[in-house]
């Protein structure tokens, strides 16, 4: 195609969104890599150890939105050591040197620090986006750097990061100038807000869509932001602590008639039954609803509340909704796509919140369900038979029974049928997380039928390395493998080291593989980066004399074209 | 279900009867494995690391939770002497015994609590505001600091008249 022009590539090139499609299209000559380069406005960096990020930088100079990703994922469960990783200090220094006309920044699972934030804030000076999600490392003085320097903010949504609160007078930091807030998202922070400030700020931003409060703004402040803000879309409450007959209960009803808009719901931190009525207006719009900080809201209360919402497609429960509830939900929210049910009573005596009765009435209630993830007690092969056929559009399936390796309770056989139903029936499955007894069958199925899976979690599962070729050998779009508890060794580890090169990552915590078959992976494969996690201390001391055959607590592997790293701890070996 | 008689199986450690099928024991695992429904949920779970795999920041979301709710009660009943029916109204909802007393103004509206003199719990005018402990005893409100307060107040008491100067 070389006599065609560079200005019709490139004007053809506009139209493909998705990385993969760019991708493609930068390996079919030179000249179509130039002009895709430099037309390309998104760049998503799935593992920040995949590629350097000067490099990324020199290649699409023009870049507007930047998102990276850093530790892998069970890090949100504590399985990688606080300082495995993932800086996010090299991305943004290299992009304030090779990208400084950089718009959007979206960082997740990165250990971000206030002087990243400040050098952030002043280095783009037509800066208008940044998600931070699962990050830690930094403070509210970060988050003041970002409010006092970027000019033209229009989106900080902080998602569940730990912010070291050092005071309430970041917010009173957005100056006076600043009218561009669309979203703001402060949810996770603990400390106290400058709420007159807060105020202020919401006054003076007529296009603020989506504004998520933290626990400490009271319903007081709540009431003065909703009487300012009625166009808001999206809202996260405060604290929704309020007593019946209150100035203020009677205030919160008034305020939430006013919310024409309001299409989102979450937060109710502290909620009880009493500030639910309050809520009624709005709930026969919402689309999207998060309740899953509010365990006191449950039973008939919590029921009345969602045969309100007919037009639910997202909905984050707690398990003390129970069977009933879900039965409620199954019967009002036809339009439901995503299903969350969190578990309420993690350290508990384990009585029964929801069971597989309430999964299956959610299957045949909302069929157009394509996302799920479930935690309860208990699960049967039946119930997820029916689920498979009731809801044959799952994308994202996880299902998490809370007693690692727990049969079938009606017939005590392993849940593999149940399992191989949803992938048989499922054509368009992209992640699944399996639970309870499963045996290498489950992982026979997954290879023969999972053809579009890109992420599988297995924990506690599987009897021989069959299990894990049988996934390696099947799945040809798996993208992330992620394994803990498994009697999984170097004989599967080994079975085919290249289609690691054709993943992103692979994980095994407390399996079988040895040094030696990590060693064996390192040698064949200079292409990924085989990262050895080891926490016990004799390991330190004696790493030379740590014969092949020493198992290996975490092992996490990854293509790259950024051989090792310079950033890794002591208890990081890279081979 | 058959179990494979693989030979790293045959040896390998586990909980529950020979014969009996149980889960695979990971090896050199600290964590109780699930001996049967009932005994298991409690303890194991609580020994696995990173299990249930819920993200950290739900989980001391919760655990915070747990805390302030051990502290704090629930609701408490309060009583005004005259009046015909009794109240309740969350502690937690205030931050301090102004707030309190203020909204029990609101409540009690027709009965004037007046300005406080001295003690918080005693007023200007002909009520007192007293509270029941957790040892049953009547005691004025105001002496001991607000956390304290909510932690220990079961029930509350707006006392008029002659009782309530007697509280002074």
């Amino acid at each position: 195609m070389t006599y065609f022009p560079e200005e019709v590539v490139e004007h053809i090139v506009d139209f493909l969104g998705s990385h993969r499609d760019r991708n493609a299209v930068s390996t079919v000559c030179k000249a179509w890599y130039q002009v895709e380069r430099l037309s390309r406005r998104n760049v998503f960096v799935g593992n920040c150890y995949a590629i350097r990020p000067e490099r990324v930088m020199a290649r699409f100079p023009w870049m507007k939105s930047l998102g990276v990703k850093g530790k892998p994922h069970f890090a949100d469960f504590n399985l990688v050591p606080y300082d495995w990783g993932g800086f996010a200090q090299p991305w943004i220094e290299a992009a304030a040197r090779g990208c400084p006309g950089l718009e959007e920044l979206r960082l997740k699972r990165m250990v971000v620090t206030d002087d990243d934030l400040e050098l952030l804030a002043r280095s783009f000076p037509s800066f208008k986006s940044l998600v931070l999600v699962s990050c830690e490392g930094f403070s509210t003085d970060g988050l003041a750097a970002i409010a006092t320097y970027c000019r033209g903010l229009r989106e900080l949504d902080l998602q569940e990061n730990e912010v070291e609160d050092h005071g309430r007078q970041w917010l009173s930091c957005f100056p006076d100038s600043c009218t561009s807030l669309v979203s703001l998202n402060f949810a996770c922070l603990k400390g106290e807000i400058n709420t007159n400030a807060l105020e202020r700020l919401v006054a003076r931003c007529p296009d603020l869509r989506s504004l998520k409060l933290n626990r400490a703004i009271s319903v007081e402040s709540l009431n003065r932001i909703l009487a300012r803000a009625p166009h808001l879309v999206d809202l996260g409450t405060g604290s929704m602590m309020v007593n019946h007959h209150t100035e203020a209960y009677h205030r919160l009803i008034n305020a939430f008639l006013g919310c024409k808009s309001l299409r989102s719901l979450s937060g109710f931190w502290d909620a009880s039954s009493c500030c639910l009525q309050a809520v009624y207006p709005v709930c026969v719009n919402l689309t999207a609803l998060n309740l899953s900080y509010a365990p006191a809201i449950q039973g008939d209360d919590l029921i009345k509340l969602i045969c309100l919402c007919f037009k639910l497609q997202k909905l984050w429960v707690l398990d003390c909704i129970g069977d009933k509830g879900l039965a409620a939900v199954a019967s009002t929210c036809k339009d439901l796509q995503e299903l969350r049910v969190f578990p309420s009573d993690i350290y508990g005596a384990g009585t029964t919140a929801v069971t597989e009765e309430g999964l299956v009435a959610i299957s045949s209630g909302c069929s157009k369900l394509n996302s799920l993830l479930y935690f309860c007690y208990q699960m049967t092969n039946t119930a997820l038979v029916t689920v498979a056929k009731n809801c044959p559009h799952f994308t994202r399936f996880r299902l998490c029974i809370l007693d690692p390796g727990k049969p079938d309770p009606v017939t005590d056989q392993p849940l593999d049928e149940g399992f191989g139903a949803i992938v048989r029936s499922c054509k368009n499955l992209r992640r699944l997380s399996l639970s309870g007894l499963l045996t290498d069958k489950v992982f026979l199925y997954i290879g023969m039928h999972a053809e579009h899976l890109e992420m599988l979690s297995i924990a506690f599962a599987g009897d021989s390395d069959k299990g894990m070729v049988y996934v390696l050998n099947g799945c040809k779009n798996l993208r992330k493998l992620e394994i803990r508890d498994c009697p999984f060794g170097d004989d599967a580890l080994l079975k085919d080291v290249t289609k690691y090169e054709t993943m992103r990552s692979l994980w095994m915590s407390s399996c079988d593989v040895t040094l030696g078959g990590c060693r064996a992976l390192a040698a064949k494969m200079p292409s990924l980066n085989v990262e050895i996690i080891n926490e016990s201390d004799e390991a330190d001391e004696f790493q030379e004399n740590l014969s092949d055959l020493h198992k290996v607590e975490k092992l996490y592997v990854y293509r790259t074209v950024a051989r090792g790293r310079t950033d890794a701890p002591d208890f990081v070996w890279i081979l | 279900m058959e179990a494979e008689a693989s030979y790293v199986k045959d040896t390998e450690l586990r909980l529950g009867l020979p014969g009996t099928h149980a889960p695979v024991a990971t090896r050199g695992s600290k964590r109780a494995l699930p001996e049967d429904d009932e005994k298991s949920h409690g303890k194991s779970k609580a020994r696995v690391v990173g299990w249930p795999p819920i993200q950290s920041y739900r989980k001391n979301s919760f655990r915070a939770r747990k805390a302030e709710a051990e502290v704090a009660g629930s609701y408490v009943k309060v009583s005004m002497d005259g009046a015909p029916y009794l109240r309740k109204i969350d502690l937690r909802v205030y931050r301090g015994y102004k707030e309190l007393r203020e909204a029990l103004e609101d409540m009690f509206g027709c009965f004037s609590l007046g300005e406080a003199s001295g003690a918080e719990g005693c007023t200007g005018s002909e009520h007192a505001m007293a509270y029941e402990d957790k040892d049953g005893d009547l005691m004025l409100v105001g002496d001991v600091p607000w956390e304290m307060f909510i932690s220990s107040c079961k029930r509350l008491r707006i006392m008029k008249g002659s009782e309530a100067r007697g509280l002074g």
